[in-house]
């Protein structure tokens, strides 16, 4: 029992893993940068969500939608001022902004809320479910997380396969020159790719407070980094990859506090990355690049 | 026809020690007249070392061109391995001594972390490798924490459970104790021992650079199929590269030990937020360029403290001036600029090769 | 005996034979060209040649010895260098320095006596300065030996990869398309260049080319690909009038 207990914990940590790890491999395959910033932004959708919520008593569907909003600007504007300007300049170049960037949304949010833990009121109304004679309790925002996660899945494939605006995303990630003769718009196509991250992004935010009820400046900044390492760990650029891989970070790292070492749970989930991809170099479904020699 | 490279490398490289060494003097003078306050002279040290960090990581990143996000991961192997050294010996043999010997121990651990983590890593392809450094520095940090080690008349013990299951005796000594680290570590560190350092560290980094074997980690970064059809052993150049910056790292690491009493491995000090502190600071002093990794650390380290008249706002201030230096630095647009007002100064040569400066 | 000595050689990637059962015999000093229309798996050949790509099948020796499957490194130490079809200079090292990246090999010491600066590294450095300068002035590129190989136009930059495959002092040169993208004057110049090189240097060279005025003008054997396959293989001149090859290039 306590093993599927652990387990569906899992799952639901990796889907807030997952969801965020969606936002970093569509910027990652379309725009072509480590969004550094990105486990910042789920900071700040958290924020939004705390001050309309809890603050100023609005009704959490609503808190949700500000921060939904919020966020997509957040991300937009962000896009707009430091990134694109550094579009041809070197990888290292827009990963050191993205830092830049990072340092500077953790700062606002210090000054503005101070560096104290908030305490987040769970947005989930949905009460628990108590299974096998209530050895076993799955909590509401387990399954409100597990099933976003499934939703949103589900939604993004239909978009990137079935709409205009999907399918330009893909011809963007795959050679953004002969997109752009093509006819596509690229600059609005990488806008509506961070747009899209950064809304995933708030959801994400909402969800992880929900469950690990704890706020403050940083709270973004450890699971972006896991989240980065799912999505590579999935093979970055693919979204499939960044669903499995966060899938699996958020299981392993639950089993592993639970059944080894609580302190040693980063070292081993980081341990896991490594193997894996010494074994499959690109990741579990990521593409191998051929160089022309 | 003959080629100018060598002299000017030299005149380079004297201009680099030249402004380490004036900087050295200038900071000695004003410490002597009184004129520094206790807060600068508390920074002393700790310019030495993130001035080695950051050289030993453009060794990494602008030399061999890969990217490395666990540099401190390193810092924290020769940190940890030479405090321990110098716990185990304080008292009996003089403390500046046992720094010296500690920097050797701390280097050496440093650097076989470097070759063993190298191995897997190296054949990683560009953002892979950096996640899985950044992956390994994370590890090393919490591993570190999961050490107990106690020594008494039988010998050591090791434990990664707890100071009881190390079973000493009456009057063993735990010397590293779990996320406690080690206490009671001599602090040996002085400026004058990292400039030093930072000057050995420059004398390494400069001549690798300007060697055969530098030419040959350079032609690896520049381009690894031609490196090989020239047969330049890829992975051995690699590997070389990668442990010598370990090493180095490994030496910042030994001084940062012995500049505080106690050692722990904290997300602060040893963990990625350190690790991309000092990338920050090589890309922003230039990759490849060693003097430039020198200048932006010192400037960068001590623009915090300096704005501390903002109080709440310099780290805000911070990364906006991070972001506005990268945005001028590279955006295409600023680069093109910066080149039509070269031009207009008249560059007569055609620009000559990029040394590491 | 034949320098290089290649029978049988096949590579098929995924389903495509991109190199078909290959076969060639050169001799010391021959100055051989190998074309084809477009795609017909000439550099796979290089690359084969090289070690970049482990053959299916097949042999390749080079002076007698069996160098089949060795690693590239392995390769050019026993006597093979190369050019690229897209020219691989080490863009930010100077000019001199990539030639004394080929030399790499030929002049050693170690990386304690470089770091230390011991005797051994100013003497060999003098030594490597000294022949890679030499080598510069055979393509005419010792005035501009400090700077960035990216600062140099585009053929003086293939002379360059050309003088950097040289210092690694190889018994067999294979050229990938040395004159693609440049004009008739600086085509007539390589072609002095080539016969220079196979001349003073004790050399064989292979090239791929595609300019049939340089490779009429110098190349005394020829080999046709086509899909892959050998179409025709003898001195230069029959090769060229034969109605085989002429229908590959021009089409039925």
């Amino acid at each position: 029992m306590g093993f599927i207990n652990y387990l569906i914990n899992g799952i639901s940590l990796g889907s807030v893993y997952a969801i965020i790890a969606l936002g970093y491999t569509m910027v990652y395959g379309i725009a072509k940068m480590l969004n550094f910033a990105h486990g910042d932004v789920i900071m700040i959708g958290s924020y939004v969500v705390f001050v309309t919520v809890s603050t100023m008593g609005f009704p959490p569907l609503a808190g949700i939608l500000v921060a939904v909003l919020a966020c997509t600007l957040l991300g937009m504007t962000i896009e707009r001022i430091a990134y694109k300007p550094l579009r041809g300049a070197s990888p290292l170049a827009v990963l050191i902004t993205a830092i830049g960037v990072s340092y500077l949304l953790q700062n606002v949010a210090l000054l503005i809320f101070g560096a104290d833990t908030k305490s987040f009121t769970s947005v989930v109304t949905i009460p628990a479910i108590k299974l096998a004679d209530g050895q076993m309790t799955i909590t509401g925002e387990t399954i409100v997380t597990i099933l976003t996660c499934i939703i949103i899945m589900l939604g993004l494939t239909t978009f990137i396969n079935k709409s205009k605006s999907g399918q330009a995303m893909l011809a963007v990630s795959e050679d953004r020159g002969a997109a752009t003769l093509m006819g596509i718009n690229v600059n609005g196509t990488i806008a509506l790719t961070f747009a899209i991250g950064s809304a995933l992004a708030a959801i994400a935010g909402v969800l992880l407070c929900s469950a690990y009820p704890s706020l403050t400046p940083y709270t973004g900044s450890m699971p972006g980094i896991k989240a980065f390492v799912a999505a590579v760990f999935g093979g970055i650029g693919s979204i499939p990859g960044a669903f499995i891989g966060g899938i699996l970070l958020g299981v392993i790292e639950i089993l592993s506090k639970a059944y080894i070492s609580s302190q040693m749970s980063d070292a081993i989930v980081f341990s896991v990355l490594i193997i894996v991809l010494l074994v499959k170099p690109t990741g579990i479904l990521g593409k191998k690049i051929n160089e022309k020699v | 026809m003959k080629s100018n490279a060598k002299r000017k490398i030299f005149i380079n490289n004297m201009i680099t020690y030249g402004i380490v060494a004036a900087a050295y003097i200038i900071m000695q003078v004003l410490v002597g007249t009184g004129h520094v306050s206790s807060l600068l002279k508390g920074l002393l040290v700790p310019f030495c070392i993130y001035v080695i960090m950051a050289v030993s990581l453009n060794l990494t990143v602008g030399i061999l061109g890969e990217l490395s996000l666990g540099h401190a991961g390193f810092m924290c192997v020769g940190a940890f391995a030479g405090a321990l050294f110098s716990k185990c010996m304080k008292g009996s043999i003089n403390p500046t001594l046992s720094l010296v010997i500690a920097i050797v121990i701390g280097a050496a651990a440093a650097a076989v972390f470097g070759m063993l983590i190298g191995i897997p890593v190296l054949r990683l392809r560009g953002d892979y490798l950096a996640i899985v450094t950044l992956a390994f520095g994370e590890i090393i940090k919490n591993l570190v924490n999961a050490i107990y080690l106690g020594r008494d008349s039988s010998g050591f013990h090791i434990s990664f459970k707890d100071s009881m299951s190390l079973k000493l005796e009456e009057g063993g000594e735990i010397l590293i104790k779990g996320a406690q680290g080690i206490t009671g570590t001599p602090q040996a560190a002085t400026f004058t021992i990292g400039v030093i350092l930072v000057l050995i560290t420059l004398f390494i980094v400069m001549n690798l650079v300007h060697s055969r074997t530098g030419r040959a980690i350079m032609a690896i970064r520049d381009n690894r199929i031609a490196a090989e059809s020239i047969g330049i052993n890829i992975t051995k150049y690699k590997l070389l590269a990668f442990s010598i910056s370990a090493g180095l790292a490994g030496v910042a690491g030994v001084l940062y030990a012995h500049n505080l009493t106690t050692l722990t491995a904290q997300p602060k000090n040893f963990g990625y937020n350190m690790s991309i502190m000092i990338l920050v600071y090589v890309v922003l002093g230039g990759i490849g360029s060693i003097r430039g990794s020198v200048i932006a650390t010192v400037i960068l380290y001590l623009l915090p403290e300096m704005l501390r008249g903002l109080s709440n706002y310099r780290m805000l201030m911070y990364a906006i001036v991070l972001i506005l230096a990268m945005l001028f630095n590279s955006a295409p647009q600023f680069v093109t600029m910066r080149e039509r007002i070269m031009d207009r100064f008249g560059r007569k040569d055609k620009k000559p090769a990029k040394e590491a400066a | 005996m034949a320098l290089l000595e290649v029978k049988n050689l096949s590579i098929a990637f995924g389903g495509l034979k991109a190199v078909d059962n290959f076969q060639i015999s050169i001799d010391k000093g021959q100055l051989y060209g190998l074309i084809g229309p477009n795609g017909a798996g000439k550099t796979t050949v290089f690359n084969l040649l090289t070690g970049v790509y482990k053959p299916d099948a097949g042999s390749i020796e080079l002076n007698g010895i069996n160098v089949t499957g060795r690693k590239t490194t392995e390769i050019n130490q026993s006597g093979i260098a190369r050019t690229f079809q897209n020219i691989r200079l080490f863009k930010d090292l100077s000019v001199l320095d990539n030639v004394k990246a080929g030399l790499h090999n030929q002049y050693r010491y170690s990386t304690a006596a470089g770091i230390f600066r011991l005797p051994r590294y100013y003497k060999t450095e003098k030594k490597m300065d000294e022949k890679a300068m030499e080598l510069l002035k055979v393509f005419g590129l010792d005035e501009e030996c400090d700077y960035k190989a990216s600062n140099l136009p585009y053929g003086k930059q293939r002379k360059l990869e050309i003088a950097r495959a040289l210092a690694t002092k190889p018994k067999l040169l294979l050229l990938d398309e040395p004159a693609a993208g440049m004009n008739p004057n600086e085509t007539a110049e390589l072609m002095d260049t080539i016969r220079f090189v196979r001349d003073n240097f004790d050399m064989t060279i292979l090239l791929i080319e595609h300019d049939m005025k340089l490779v009429s003008g110098i190349c005394e054997e020829l080999t046709v690909l086509n899909f892959g396959q050998v179409l025709c293989q003898g001195p230069t001149s029959s090769v060229l009038h034969n109605p085989e090859v002429v229908k590959a290039y021009l089409g039925e």
